[in-house]
């Protein structure tokens, strides 16, 4: 198999990857921290553990050891072992993990010692993850919400990803796939039997019915959000016409100055960008050029570009004339400025400044507050593209299905659905998929 | 001095699978014998006196689209015709007729003796092997047969039993030795075995029903045939009766449950689930007031009926019992009571898409004894094994059938690849490209085999012929018409049929369209192969239950690993993963 592997640190560089060889990586971040975690997984990795150690503990206690340089003996950290043997691992395979002092030398010496030792090299990017896969650790379901756990800044997101990780909507999956393995078999049997006289046709109603049902949970789960309104942050986009305040108010609600405000109109030309988590909401704030015409090009693409945003916002900060809002119910309306423009708030704007800071909290809690009604309740499963698209095909083939005529059509729709829903959970389609999947976790995962 | 006979291509058992196989080397030019008990038992049917249906009737157009014997055979005696799902849609259309016995097995001799086989009575004791191939047959009179390719289609009589009451005879059909000799050396083969049964109800003296109280089913007005060679229907066609079994007929078998060896253990195989006893029937479907019952006469010249719904193998004084609670069966009497056969049959994984053991060079089986249950399903299975047997002979390529393209495909495969755990038999359901393979375009979806394997007798090729140039003709003509008001004339029964058949192409193209995007998907995994002989037992990841599937079967290919029964998709990428490395 041949693979393009990212360098590690200091690890070598190879053209085939094999899943017979031992893996490492280092699983924590980037140093220097703490504590650096260097995973080691395969069945060289006793070996490896007995060459760096000088012996291999006791399974799933942790222990410290001094680890040696192979050749020379050189200590090169005292560090904590763990050793978990599979396959009960998370991986399947033998597990080594060095908790080592977190300094930069010390993790390139420990994996340079490492890859002097046979049958070991680094590990491509989501590696650990996909061995956990291939050896039925984990499903497609499961390991997704694992990319997107490493991934959550947010307790919301981690709240979810958890679940996912869990296997929530593998759960919902195999239900629904039992009832239209249920459905198929009732198609199936009218087609094949019905002239043997131990089915009768009247059944076609019955099974449209409850092919619609099936079709009516798919469709609620698809009304919850998606996910990535969750991971990508609820767009908040701050729109009006030119000097208005918007970077200010952009800068004060990011906590930091990440646009420039300045006093001159047309000072924001492009869209600026921040995301930022609040009160554990995850938000994206966007910062437009201010919407006027403008002869200048740069400024005109601007614009444009402001009113695309606006388009695409799940909120919009609307900080001009209340005749002039966007007609949408996203909108909060702004009065900015409230320092130096005192008294001139409407009942429906929301005064504030951004300089001293005065009903900022309010805004934000406007903010939050609808934000949290545009995200999936907790708890709730909330859906990735690929699951969307996926239970989207399912539930159109379901309402096909009760709109078309004939039997046969019927008993195909079902057919469709139920290779879809085998899609989903990894059965079916399975290396395109699987590499992009893993193509979403980085070294060391 | 030992008489020694020289053939291409030797098959042993005159079943519709031996026939067919016979046949058809025959037609590809093959020198062929076919060895039987006894000449009179060729194509003899064995339980229902019908060919076809939904699923089984795709399988004998399929045949017949070869130039098989099977379709010319039932519409010289078909005496009652009738298409299944005929309010459904084409796709699932199924082909049905009662056969009047006698008029079939002569119409399957009489297609064999005008063919170059050459028919020997006998038993073949032995097979003949030379280090790993097959070399031919000794019969038990000494005489060997000797050719490299064999076809072995005894059906049910390897080791078979008949059990009727507490009854155990050795045999297989009724009247008939069974072949204990031969099963031996299969058995030294070490090949994989199993045991399964399959069941025939009493026949009736049609003289003592009470036709006039039943319904009646005529034979369908529209004068389709099986075979579209068969210019009409040549006998005369009569009605079949319908009746119902009753609450009483339940409580009755109930009574006698523990005198059935189904029932009471003597019989532990397992019995096809779409095809029970009426044993089985009043045990699952208990709360049921009745079941459906055909009565069937079972030819021209006799009185003898066949009711199809009640299999059994109860003591013959309960059948007459709970036969007389049969509406219109009051003063019915027994000619045959019912009985139920166990007999032995090889695991199918063991074999190739040829058929072929993969264990034995030369060897090929095909029929019941693969663990089917059909005639149907044995003739498809023939046609396959002859086909093989002669292209082996001379020196040709394997000639092998995709599920997308043909029901002895999907039956190849799911035989091959699954194995089975029940007797099998076709239904549309086992076909995903269902909507492609309709029974009235079994023709087009073959005819790249058909003349590839050169297979086709004058006659056959002439249709065919005829055929093409209609749908040279009509399909510019009806892709441009609206479909359903086409405004067209058909010159000719070859062109009625041929334009028929483009409209219905038309009226399923989104869907198979569709289904054309998926089968270039599997294509793709079917891309990357699995060597020969590949140890799954290095393959980390496999549960063990799943390295001995994956060993049975020997799939040749990602695609088949992928679908056989109970491999995980991370098993398959494990497999995917393994290969590579030993290909690296």
């Amino acid at each position: 198999m041949e693979v393009d592997v990212r360098r590690d640190g200091g690890g070598a560089q190879q053209a085939v990857t094999l899943a017979c060889d031992t893996i490492y990586a280092l699983s924590s971040g980037r140093p220097p921290s703490a504590i650096a975690v260097l995973r080691v997984s395969g069945p060289q990795a006793g070996p490896a553990v007995e060459a760096l150690a000088g012996h291999i503990p006791s399974p799933r206690r942790a222990a410290l050891a001094e680890i040696r340089h192979p050749n020379t003996h050189e200590l090169l950290d005292s560090a904590l072992l763990l050793w978990m043997p599979g396959p009960g691992s998370v991986t399947g395979e033998d597990i080594a993990e060095l908790h080592l002092h977190g300094g930069r030398a010390v993790v390139d010496a420990v994996q340079d010692a490492l890859a002097g030792l046979p049958g070991l090299r680094p590990a491509v990017p989501g590696e650990f993850t996909r061995r956990a896969f291939d050896n039925g650790r984990i499903d497609l379901n499961e390991a997704e919400g694992l990319a997107d756990l490493l991934l959550a800044e947010t307790q919301s997101q981690r709240r979810q990803a958890q679940s996912a990780a869990a296997g929530e909507l593998s759960a919902r999956l195999a239900t629904w796939r039992q009832t239209l393995l249920d459905l198929s078999a009732r198609a199936e049997a009218m087609i094949d039997f019905s002239d043997e006289g131990e089915v009768s046709d009247a059944g076609l109603e019955g099974l449209r019915r409850d092919a619609a049902g099936l079709a009516d949970s798919l469709d609620a789960m698809l009304v919850s959000a998606p996910a990535e309104r969750l991971r990508d942050g609820v767009r908040v986009v701050i729109a009006g016409p030119t000097n208005s305040g918007k970077s200010s108010l952009f800068n004060r609600l990011v906590e930091r100055d990440a646009a420039i405000a300045s006093p001159i109109a047309g000072t924001t030309r492009d869209l600026i960008e921040a995301p930022v988590a609040i009160g554990g909401v995850p938000f994206l704030f966007v910062d437009t050029a201010g919407l006027r015409q403008s002869s200048d090009p740069i400024e005109s693409e601007g614009v444009e570009r402001a009113a695309a945003a606006v388009e695409g916002a799940d909120i919009v900060l609307w900080l001009g004339e209340v005749d002039g809002a966007p007609r949408r119910e996203e909108v909060i309306l702004v009065h900015s400025r409230s320092d130096i423009r005192p008294g001139q708030a409407l009942p429906r704007q929301i005064a504030v400044s951004a300089k001293t800071g005065a009903n900022i909290a309010v805004l934000i809690g406007e903010i939050t507050c609808r934000a949290l009604a545009l995200l999936p309740p907790e708890g709730s499963t909330v859906l990735n593209r690929r699951q969307r698209t996926g239970i989207a095909e399912i539930a159109s083939s379901l309402h096909y299905l009760s709109r078309s005529d004939g039997l046969i059509i019927v008993a195909e729709h079902l057919r469709v659905a139920l290779r879809v829903c085998d899609a989903l959970t990894g059965r079916a389609g399975v290396e395109n998929m699987l590499d992009a999947l893993f193509a979403r976790f980085c070294l060391g995962k | 001095m030992t008489k020694r006979i020289e053939f291409d291509v030797v098959v042993v058992g005159g079943g519709h699978a031996g026939c067919e196989a016979a046949a058809v080397a025959s037609r590809m030019g093959a020198r062929v014998a076919l060895v039987t008990f006894a000449k009179s038992t060729l194509g003899v049917m064995s339980c229902n006196p019908a060919i076809g249906g939904v699923g089984k009737g795709h399988l004998v157009r399929e045949v017949d689209a070869l130039d098989g014997v099977m379709g010319l055979a039932a519409d010289h005696a078909g005496i009652h015709y009738r298409m299944l799902n005929q309010s459904k849609g084409k796709a699932v259309h199924g082909p049905r007729v009662q056969a009047d016995r006698r008029r079939y097995a002569q119409a399957v001799c009489q297609v064999l003796a005008h063919s170059a086989v050459e028919i020997i009575g006998g038993e073949a004791s032995s097979l003949n092997v030379k280090g790993d191939q097959v070399d031919g047959v000794t019969l038990a009179d000494g005489t060997i047969l000797s050719a490299r390719a064999l076809v072995i289609a005894t059906g049910t009589f390897l080791a078979a039993q008949m059990f009727c009451g507490s009854e155990v005879r050795i045999g297989g059909r009724a009247g008939e030795a069974s072949s204990n000799r031969l099963a031996a050396q299969l058995r030294e083969l070490d090949l994989p075995m199993g045991r399964l049964k399959t069941g025939t109800p009493p026949r009736l003296d049609g003289r003592t029903i009470a036709w006039e109280k039943l319904s009646r089913q005529a034979s369908d007005l529209d004068p389709w045939t099986m075979s579209p060679l068969s210019r009409t229907r040549t006998a005369p066609q009569l009605f079949c009766g319908i009746t119902r079994t009753r609450p009483e007929t339940h409580d009755i078998i109930r009574a006698a449950f523990d005198r059935s060896p189904l029932h009471s253990g003597a019989i532990a195989s397992a019995g096809p689930r779409y095809c029970p006893s009426i044993e089985d029937k009043v045990v699952r479907f208990g709360d049921r007031d009745g079941h459906q019952i055909f009565l069937e006469p079972e030819g021209l010249d006799t009185p003898l009926v066949y009711p199809n719904g009640i299999s059994t193998s109860l003591p013959q004084e309960v059948q007459l019992e709970f036969v007389r609670s049969i509406g219109g069966l009051e003063r019915a009497e027994i000619v045959k009571p019912g009985y139920a056969v166990e007999y032995e049959y090889v695991d199918p994984r063991a074999l190739d898409k040829r058929l072929a053991l993969r264990a034995l060079g030369g060897l090929f089986l095909a029929g019941q004894i693969n663990g089917t249950t059909g005639y149907e399903e044995a003739a498809g299975q023939g046609i396959v094994a002859g086909m093989n047997a002669a292209s082996l002979g001379r020196g040709g390529d394997p000639i092998l059938f995709q599920r997308e393209d043909s029901y002895i495909g999907v039956m190849i495969d799911d035989l091959t690849i699954q194995g089975v755990s029940e007797p099998y038999r076709m239904l549309t359901a086992r076909a995903e490209y269902r909507l492609r393979l309709r029974a009235d375009n079994a023709e087009t979806r073959l005819d790249h085999i058909a003349s590839k394997a050169n297979c086709l007798s004058a006659e056959r090729n002439r249709h065919r012929v005829e055929r093409l140039e209609a749908f040279a003709r009509l399909k510019p003509q009806i892709e441009t018409q609206r479909l359903n008001q086409p405004d067209l004339t058909f010159a000719s029964l070859v062109e009625t049929s041929v334009g028929e058949e483009l409209i219905e192409d038309a009226r399923y193209a989104p869907y198979v369209e569709r289904q054309a995007a998926e089968i270039a998907n599997a294509a793709r995994d079917r891309r990357t192969s699995i060597p020969d002989g590949f140890d799954y037992s290095r393959v980390p990841g496999l549960s063990n239950e799943m390295k001995e599937r994956l060993h049975a079967a020997g799939p040749a290919n990602l695609e088949e690993v992928a679908r056989i029964s109970g491999i995980t998709p991370a098993a398959v990428a494990a497999v995917l993963v393994a290969s590579r490395r030993k290909a690296a």
